[in-house]
């Protein structure tokens, strides 16, 4: 494979505290050293004016494969993924089958493997099929490299199958990612519960389904000393919930999404469906607290929840179109845009897309230290573009950040050693 | 005022001037009933599609006789004749229909918001006839129009408009059209069925129909759907019709001109009783014949503005 030399970038690598101009030379896959001088290297990859970065990660995304290809598969799902500059995804078992055993979490691998892009991590369901009693084959699950539990799509509506989950987990290091919701206040809601719902006739999810379940969620983890990653936080009531566990040493951890902390429910305003997904986008004073959040590190993580869903399905009636946007191409631009200098500086931005969420899923991946996979991105940080939903590798269209105006882009996504994405520089961005 | 919208899809967007200019219209519509010829050529060689994907007959005849009335030609396109069930979506039937070459589409549906997404992507104009629990805005229109006529002005007088303010379209269009003709707002009903941050939206908030009635000028009671009851949202009938009923006995301390409304259909010795719905302060026959003109209006103005 020979060696590479990424020369001359901003090399941040949070896992080392690392930010400073450096030399990356990778050789055969790995990382071989982080330094100033200029070793030789076959291939030399210029990176200056640019940010080096350990691969992406990121941690929540659905796939869609099995069951409904036609909105996205492993293949276009990786496509995405490096176009995006993650190199690493994980993905969530709310597939057709569900990933509920070792032979569906393989299926992924295989799939994986075949598109030779991205390094997919499966997510096993808690229990079977993602409803009833009884567990899923976590052990086996486990062993064959699924790097965490969720039923995400739906909450572990039950507290004793969480307590039994959290309590069977921790046997294997592996958390279980909640989406937190009640789903009896819930109810029909379609949008955020509050004065624009009850202008626009819509029923609402009060904010309330999602604390309700982050305490009950934290008090299980208080209770059985598992590992608790909340999904996609959406209210203040959750983010203050989520701090006070941390203070109180818990294993509760957090992540957020770019839409939760840039959007808000005024944008349901005409009843279009690609501003609906759950949780649902809330309000402004929620907005502002994830953000107060992410800058404190109540919130470890930014993930996209990246959900496929084809464009007939999304050009239904406000509520009969099904939840859910994509993000991971969009992701890094929208974090960079509304968040650097604002509200975290890129070592931050940096750690809750690489170190945090490695840490979290218990991979080795997400740093430059010598010996890692050889997984970088290359972000250009001063690239303005408007985001162009048409021309994502993803195969939906159903991003509420198209035509959006943004500054910070992955121009070249390397993984194991190899550029498995880059921007062509003349692109017409 | 010069009228340039094309479509019709609720009273909120619209600013008092527009109201104003949709009342007055309906006004010079309504001698049209009174003629012997009860026709007028206005939109002739027009045509307008009566889409309701849910089905109200009071509705659809109120319309499709506007648009008669107006020489339009009329399909209707109702719930049981339509593609609507079989797989099409909405969307996909909404453009079929269009490409017959037609130029209003009145749109019933249950979906809230489905006349936004007709007016989003098609070029016929599009008059909302209820969608879901958003607006309702030929009916606000109507209530407005038969209060204006009896009190001669809407600003300063005091509505009450009681029963299932959560799911009611008609109590947000009223709402919308009286508060931006300077009326005060007061809705009344159980605290279940009062919809988050109402108040924000400039009205009062009462749970005591009795500690409000001497105060009003006009009394709007909604329709109360019985399976608010079976899903919880409020104990029983017989509560609903003792706390929140209108009966002659609680109109004892009413003002003499109170007007009593009714959107219809009506659940008789339910929300009201049938010697307050039959009563002389009731305006309940009249908003159905105004009903006409304002439909008429609207239609007209909405294919104006078409060109
Ligand atoms: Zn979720
Ligand atoms: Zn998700």
């Amino acid at each position: 494979m020979g060696t590479t030399l990424v020369a001359d970038g901003r090399t941040i690598c949070p896992d080392q505290g690392i930010d400073r101009k450096l030399n990356v030379l990778l050789s055969d896959g790995r990382v071989a050293e982080l330094t100033e001088s200029r070793p030789a290297a076959d291939k030399v990859i210029n990176a200056s004016g640019k940010i080096v970065s350990p691969g992406l990660i990121d941690m929540h995304v659905h796939l869609r494969e099995p069951g409904k290809e036609n909105e996205e598969t492993i293949a276009s799902g990786s496509a995405a993924a490096v176009a995006g500059g993650f190199p690493s995804v994980a993905c969530m078992s709310n597939t057709d089958p569900a990933v509920d055993n070792e032979a569906s979490s393989e299926f992924v691998f295989l799939q994986a493997e075949r598109a030779g892009l991205a390094n997919i991590y499966p997510v096993g369901s808690v229990p079977k099929g993602r409803r009833g009693e009884e567990l899923a084959e976590i052990g086996q699950l486990s062993r064959s490299g699924t790097v965490a539990f969720s039923d995400d799509g739906s909450p572990v509506s039950s507290a004793d199958i969480m307590r039994r989950g959290l309590e069977y987990t921790k046997m294997f290091g592996k958390a279980i990612i909640e989406h937190c919701e009640d789903l009896a206040l819930s109810g029909d809601g379609v949008m955020n519960e509050g004065t624009l719902s009850t202008i626009l006739g819509l029923p609402g999810i009060p904010a309330a389904s999602e604390s309700g379940a982050v305490a009950r969620d934290i008090i299980l983890a208080e209770l059985t000393g598992g590992k608790l990653h909340i999904a996609h936080v959406s209210t203040a009531g959750a983010v203050e919930l989520i701090r006070t566990a941390k203070r109180q040493r818990l294993s509760v951890t957090a992540e957020a999404t770019p839409h939760h902390f840039t959007l808000t429910d005024q944008c349901v305003k005409a009843y279009d469906p690609v501003y609906k997904m759950k949780p649902p986008l809330r309000t402004q004073a929620d907005v502002d607290a994830v953000r107060e959040g992410l800058r404190d590190g109540t919130i470890d993580a930014i993930a996209s929840d990246h959900a496929p869903h084809s464009t007939e399905e999304k050009q239904l009636e406000f509520s009969l179109a099904p939840f859910g946007v994509i993000g991971m191409e969009s992701l890094l631009p929208v974090a960079v845009t509304e968040l650097i200098d604002r509200v975290l500086d890129w070592p931050e931005l940096i750690a809750k897309l690489t170190c945090n969420p490695a840490r979290i899923l218990g991979i080795d991946k997400g740093t430059l230290r010598p010996g890692a996979d050889a997984d970088v991105t290359i972000i250009d940080p001063h690239l303005t573009w408007t985001i162009d939903a048409n021309r994502f590798r993803s195969k939906s269209r159903n991003c509420p950040f198209h035509g959006k105006q943004v500054r910070g882009r992955a121009i070249q996504t390397i993984v194991g050693g190899k550029t498995k994405y880059r921007l062509h520089p003349n692109a017409d961005y | 005022m010069n009228w340039t919208r094309r479509h019709l899809l609720g009273l909120e967007d619209l600013s008092a001037e527009e109201i104003n200019v949709i009342l007055d219209t309906a006004e010079s519509f309504r001698e049209v009933s009174t003629r012997k010829k009860k026709k007028v050529p206005t939109l002739t060689g027009k045509v307008v599609v009566m889409m309701f994907v849910e089905p109200s007959t009071r509705t659809l005849t109120s319309f499709s006789l506007a648009a008669r009335r107006l020489s339009a030609d009329v399909v209707s396109f109702a719930r049981g004749g339509s593609s609507i069930l079989k797989g099409e979506t909405l969307l996909d039937t909404a453009k079929n229909i269009q490409a017959l070459g037609i130029d209003v589409i009145v749109l019933r549906h249950p979906a809230p918001g489905t006349p936004h997404l007709l007016a989003r992507n098609l070029d016929a104009s599009i008059v909302n006839a209820g969608d879901g629990s958003h607006e309702h805005p030929t009916q606000g229109l109507l209530d407005i129009f038969t209060i204006r006529d009896k009190k001669k002005q809407i600003e300063g007088l005091t509505v009450a408009i009681v029963g299932d303010i959560k799911y009611s379209r008609v109590a947000r269009s009223n709402i919308w059209g009286l508060k931006k003709l300077g009326a005060r707002v007061v809705v009344v009903a159980p605290a279940t069925l009062i919809p988050p941050g109402i108040e924000e939206l400039g009205v009062e908030v009462c749970y005591d129909l009795d500690k409000i009635i001497p105060e009003c000028d006009v009394i709007n009671i909604l329709r109360i759907q019985l399976e608010r009851q079976k899903s919880g949202l409020f104990p029983s009938i017989r509560e609903y019709t003792k706390v929140f009923g209108l009966n002659a006995e609680r109109l004892a301390h009413a003002k003499e001109g109170l007007l009593i409304m009714h959107p219809g259909p009506m659940n008789r010795g339910i929300e009201i009783t049938p010697e307050v719905a039959d009563g002389p302060h009731s305006v309940v026959l009249d908003q159905v014949t105004n009903g006409l003109a304002v439909r008429m209006a609207v239609l007209y103005l909405v294919s104006g503005a078409r060109g």
